[in-house]
């Protein structure tokens, strides 16, 4: 009968072991294919629009997958000025995305209103959704978004995956 | 045919309440009951056949207090005319133009919307910014600017908005210089 043998001496294997954190490689896996769900409201969609183009390319941050279903995405930009009128329907797709999921604010209307101090504007999107990321600017320049995009990505480099988001599954295992 | 045939030719057969010509625009101010009458009257004999614009003016305080504004044009005259009718607070009501000109359509659902005044045979009347159910009409002078609070559960809900400190809020009667937004930050009265 044959034996296997312990493949940790296999000296040709050896070199490719790496040894980490689950957590850590989930948020690393996480955070280099974030798809975003694109809310473009106003003229902040058209600078993410060029975000996504070859001069700023967003793809060298993975983030290029533009999901047009919030199923299939994992990042809500939320690029514009969101009126009352439109608010619950913004609300309503990102509770239609699946967890985990982040928002990015982008633009001054999207933050706080902006300029549209006025009867018909939400004074921020954060009212209605929890939002990880504000980038200032009116609009924000590409530049800015993929800041904000990098900023994002440290963030969810520093959460605790396994420990946060599956607390109900531990408990019922343990 | 010119503008003053036109205006001319309405004057005899409607009366007229009041005309003005201000920078070779003139001006038919008509009852009521007569805008109507007189829309089709534009339309089918005189060949005012475009209606760029209709829309609403408060005047706060005036009884009455509300105004129509008919901006009508003809594209193979080259010509253009306008008419205004007063809308009393008392009664919110104006015939509708859309059998006249399809585009009244949503002129009209915008004034209705914003100002209040309904146009009776409009063939669809609901608001068109705001949704049903909104209780007010923003663009009325007495409408805050912020906002005023409102709620439809699942629908949409409004709060007042934070105005001091905006970038783009003005002092009103103040000198110029006090009235810049600039001038006032938050916490400085």
């Amino acid at each position: 009968m044959a034996t296997i043998a312990p493949a940790a001496y296999d000296s040709k294997v050896e070199g490719n072991v790496i040894f980490s954190r689950l957590d850590a490689c989930i948020n690393w896996m996480r955070k280099n294919s974030l798809w975003p769900m694109p809310m473009g409201l106003a003229c902040c969609a058209i600078e993410m629009m060029a975000t996504a183009c070859a001069r700023f390319d967003i793809a060298r941050f993975g983030a290029e997958v533009m999901r047009f279903s919030p199923r299939q995405s994992d990042v809500m930009i939320v690029a514009g000025t969101v009126t009352y009128k439109m608010a619950y329907a913004v609300k309503r797709i990102y509770d239609q995305m699946p967890e985990p999921k982040w928002v990015i604010a982008m633009g001054a209307c999207a933050s706080s209103g902006g300029m549209y101090r006025s009867y018909a504007v939400l004074q921020g999107i954060d009212h209605l959704l929890p939002v990880d990321v504000y980038i200032s600017g009116c609009p924000p320049r590409p530049e800015a978004l993929l800041e904000g995009l990098m900023k994002l990505q440290s963030k969810i480099e520093h959460e605790r995956a396994i420990y946060d988001q599956k607390k109900e599954l531990l408990e019922a295992l343990s | 045919m010119t503008l003053e045939e036109a205006a001319s030719r309405l004057e005899s057969q409607f009366q007229i309440v009041n005309r003005k010509t201000f920078r070779e625009e003139i001006t038919l101010e008509l009852t009521l009951a007569q805008i109507e009458p007189a829309c089709r009257f534009a339309k089918e004999q005189l060949g005012f056949d475009f209606l760029a614009d209709l829309s609403s003016v408060d005047n706060f305080g005036d009884e009455p207090r509300f105004e129509l504004v008919y901006e009508l044009y003809s594209l193979s005259s080259k010509i253009h005319l306008r008419l205004k009718t007063r809308v009393s607070e008392d009664h919110l009501e104006a015939t509708s133009v859309v059998h006249i000109w399809a585009t009244a359509n949503w002129h009209e659902r915008e004034v209705y919307d914003m100002m209040g005044i309904r146009f009776s045979n409009h063939p669809d009347l609901r608001r068109i910014l705001m949704w049903e159910g909104y209780p007010y009409y923003p663009l009325r002078k007495d409408f805050p600017l912020e906002g005023k609070p409102s709620e439809i559960p699942e629908v949409a809900f409004t709060e007042p908005a934070p105005l001091a400190g905006g970038p783009f809020v003005s002092i009103p009667g103040a000198h110029i210089a006090d009235r810049e937004p600039r001038a006032h930050r938050v916490g400085d009265d």
